[in-house]
């Protein structure tokens, strides 16, 4: 390979084009100055988007990742810069979105002198990401960018953070650029045993009320045609977790809804009467099983998992299957029989009629004065006919949103599911939005969270970016508002919110803008935002006080779900 | 599984990595665990480290937090080890008053008996090393004692475990030489 002589900054920018990004998100300052100097000299190749705080940044670049399968790129100086990306960090490591980070650092020989913006980010970075690593010399930042974006994307994928600092920006070096493929001591793919597979197929054919549940590993392993082939062939009824949503068609006749808290009836339930739960591409999240100790008991279990950490962790299985599903999907598939399971599936529609009866009849088509939530997830469904991408932030419009969205395609559903981060959506929609372009990206707020990200509203006009912001507003926290209702004995302590004009202040980052507060008005509203073509604020004035249902409580088995 | 809680010692073969001692610990400040000793050095393997640390917790615990070390991109493989499953040892140092030496003949008796070596002995001050299991080096701290330490201090363990690692197969390299 030739090689020429460049500054390190020029290298970050260089390997960066390497790696096939055009988009990256970020905020400059003092010690990132060299590379955004690059950056400005390479603007007709890479597109760098100011967001208005580096959280912002972050999770912009989890929704263009979520929406792409793509690595999302931060860049931020150093000190508060960095700090700022540890939110995002976070939960894109619970999350596992795959995202490199890279931060300005003070002088190599000012590091630990407390010099001005000078933070161990390193230190703070440590525990939430899946790698991280300082350079202090130009030399090292190819080789150390090339790991990076191999770290990030293989295996089970998570944030990635590269600490520069500012003399090796400056600093000149010999630049060549060598994509990393392997790394010895990292086994991204465990090996799968043809043993287990097997094992797993003759408890499958045995089975007389087999579950699956599924994650985002379906979507991550780009496995959604594998997996519906396998759900076909075994009829096997399949639920799925918040992460997983999308990765099988809303409509798809095995699909059975949503497991977890305020997951459906149905198979929340049933995951306490099924004899054989095969759990693919998920973790076991105390969301999803509620109390261990009654979770799924009676049922054999067959965990399918890239990660052999999850493998245990939470619920004992009885059949481990490492590797990527993509890979050991089908195998399973061409040793199971073809099967149907009826029955057992139109036990789900019965627990299904009751819930409609009892909570989702009413929140679809409610009778009461004040507007649902979940009667403006069903606009949005009739409006955009169930291909836009839903983002949602993190409370009880993202339950009802999860509950009652519905998705064609997969890759749709962008929400905050291990960390839960109010203020995730607002940038993660933009993000979503340059991701796929081409597609209807709807973000569905809370009052709550939308204010801890409203700057955003300004990149968001900056790039002109056609993303469809709902606001549901009721005036509260409500999620945790629900909870004091329910375990605190209506003590509302700090759950209120007197909250500004949001319509004014879309329109201050002259971003069109309209409320509802009557029923007869939303249809014609979502239908006219969805219309635009440019940015557009959708504020709805929605019940106060409702509550989601149906609810597991902290604590108590999926089967002891509450409809009420 | 045992749920008990039992002395387990861990060992982690990885590459050098700057941070990563504090990528290893995080782990278990994340669970709340208290490290009871940790020692890190050089391996069986060029350019390959050990760490082996000391921890009191569940069968069930340690097997999630080896899985969790596991994962750490510059983790090569690591291992939980029960006291049986081991050889280990730990290096103590006495610093005492020459003075007491002359003047307490019974010292030299307890130094003997011990089978602690004299480090280095100054008109001030000796030394004295003992290295063995934990109650060999407490029992001759306690012996000490009434004497007037001046200074005392223990390593962390250190071992070997009595089934191999194998960590050459891992990294696929042949170190019969």
């Amino acid at each position: 390979m030739s090689s020429l002589k460049i500054s390190g900054a020029e290298a970050v920018i260089r390997s960066l084009i390497e790696e096939d990004v055009n988009l990256i998100y970020g905020y400059p300052g003092g010690a990132i100055m060299p590379i955004y100097d690059e950056l400005y000299k390479f603007q007709d190749k890479l597109n760098h988007v100011l967001t208005r705080h580096e959280q912002g940044a972050t999770h912009a670049a989890q929704g263009f990742s979520r929406v792409t399968g793509n690595v999302g790129v931060v860049m931020a100086t150093s000190g508060p810069g960095a700090t700022n990306l540890i939110t995002g960090i976070a939960d894109a490591q619970i999350d596992s979105t795959p995202m490199v980070c890279i931060t300005g650092q003070v002088a190599s020989h000012l590091l630990g002198t407390d010099a001005f913006q000078e933070t161990d980010i390193i230190g703070i970075s440590t525990p939430v990401t899946k790698w991280n690593c300082q350079v202090t010399k130009a030399v090292d930042i190819p080789i150390v960018l090339a790991k990076a974006f191999y770290i990030a994307k293989s295996g089970r994928p998570g944030p990635v953070l590269i600490d520069i600092t500012k003399d090796a920006q400056f600093e000149m070096m010999e630049y060549s650029y060598k994509k990393c493929y392997s790394i010895r001591s990292y086994n991204p793919i465990p090996d799968y045993s043809l043993d287990m597979i097997k094992r797993a197929s003759k408890l499958i054919d045995k089975a007389k009320k087999p579950f699956i549940v599924f994650g985002q590993g379906v979507i991550l392993g780009n496995a959604e045609q594998e997996f519906k082939e396998f759900i076909e062939k075994t009829g096997i009824p399949a639920a799925w977790t918040i992460l997983g949503l999308s990765a099988l068609p809303t409509d798809h006749r095995l699909n059975v809804g949503m497991v977890g808290m305020h997951g459906n009836y149905g198979p929340n339930v049933l995951t306490n009467e099924c004899d054989l739960l095969i759990a693919i591409g998920m973790r076991f999240d105390d969301r999803v099983t509620g109390n261990l100790s009654t979770y799924a008991k009676q049922a054999k279990i067959i965990h399918m998992e890239i990660d052999p950490a999850e493998i245990n962790k939470n619920v004992e299985c009885d059949v481990p299957i490492l590797g990527n599903i993509k890979s050991t999907l089908p195998i399973l598939k061409s040793l199971v029989k073809n099967n149907s399971h009826d029955n057992w599936l139109n036990e789900f529609l019965n627990y299904y009629n009751i819930e409609f009866s009892k909570v989702i009849d009413k929140e679809i088509n409610p009778s009461k004065k004040g507007l649902t939530m979940a009667e403006v997830i069903k606009e949005i469904n009739l409006s955009c006919k169930g291909n836009a991408i839903i983002v949602t932030d993190v409370g009880q419009h993202q339950m009802v949103t999860c509950r009652y969205a519905k998705f064609n395609k997969s890759k749709s559903n962008v929400t905050s599911g291990g960390l839960g981060t109010m203020g995730f959506a607002l940038p993660a929609a933009l993000g979503a939005k340059m991701g796929a372009p081409n597609r209807e990206v709807v973000a569905v707020i809370g009052d709550g969270g939308y204010q801890m990200t409203i700057q955003e509203l300004g990149t968001i006009f900056q790039t002109n970016s056609a993303v469809k912001i709902v606001v549901l507003n009721n005036d509260f926290l409500g999620m945790v508002r629900q909870w004091q209702q329910m375990f605190f004995e209506k003590r509302y302590a700090s759950t209120e919110l007197v909250n500004p004009d949001f319509v004014a202040i879309a329109k201050g980052y002259y971003i069109e803008a309209d409320r509802v507060t009557k029923r007869k008005d939303l249809k014609s509203a979502v239908n006219k935002m969805i219309k635009s073509k440019k940015p557009y604020f959708l504020e709805v004035k929605v019940e106060k006080e409702d509550n989601v249902f149906p609810m597991i409580p902290t604590g108590a088995s999926v089967s002891e779900i509450r409809l009420e | 599984m045992n749920s008990l809680k039992q002395t387990f010692t861990v060992s982690i073969y990885t590459e050098n990595n700057i941070g990563l001692l504090n990528r290893i610990s995080a782990i278990f400040l994340k669970r709340h665990i208290n490290i009871e000793s940790l020692t890190t050095s050089q391996s069986e393997i060029d350019n390959i480290f050990r760490f082996v640390i000391v921890v009191n917790v569940s069968e069930i615990m340690i097997k999630s937090i080896i899985k969790q070390i596991n994962k750490q991109i510059e983790v090569i493989s690591s291992f939980y080890h029960t006291d049986k499953e081991t050889i280990f040892l730990e290096t103590a140092l006495y610093k005492v008053k020459s003075k007491s030496l002359f003047d307490e003949k019974h010292i030299q008796k307890i130094i003997k008996n011990s089978q602690a070596n004299m480090v280095t002995v100054s008109p001030n001050y000796f030394v004295i090393e003992k290295t063995g299991w934990r109650e060999e080096t407490e029992k001759l701290y306690k012996e000490l004692e009434p004497y007037g330490l001046l200074q005392f201090v223990r390593s962390g363990r250190i071992s070997v475990s009595k089934e191999p690692m194998n960590i050459s197969n891992i990294l696929g390299l042949n170190t019969d030489k």
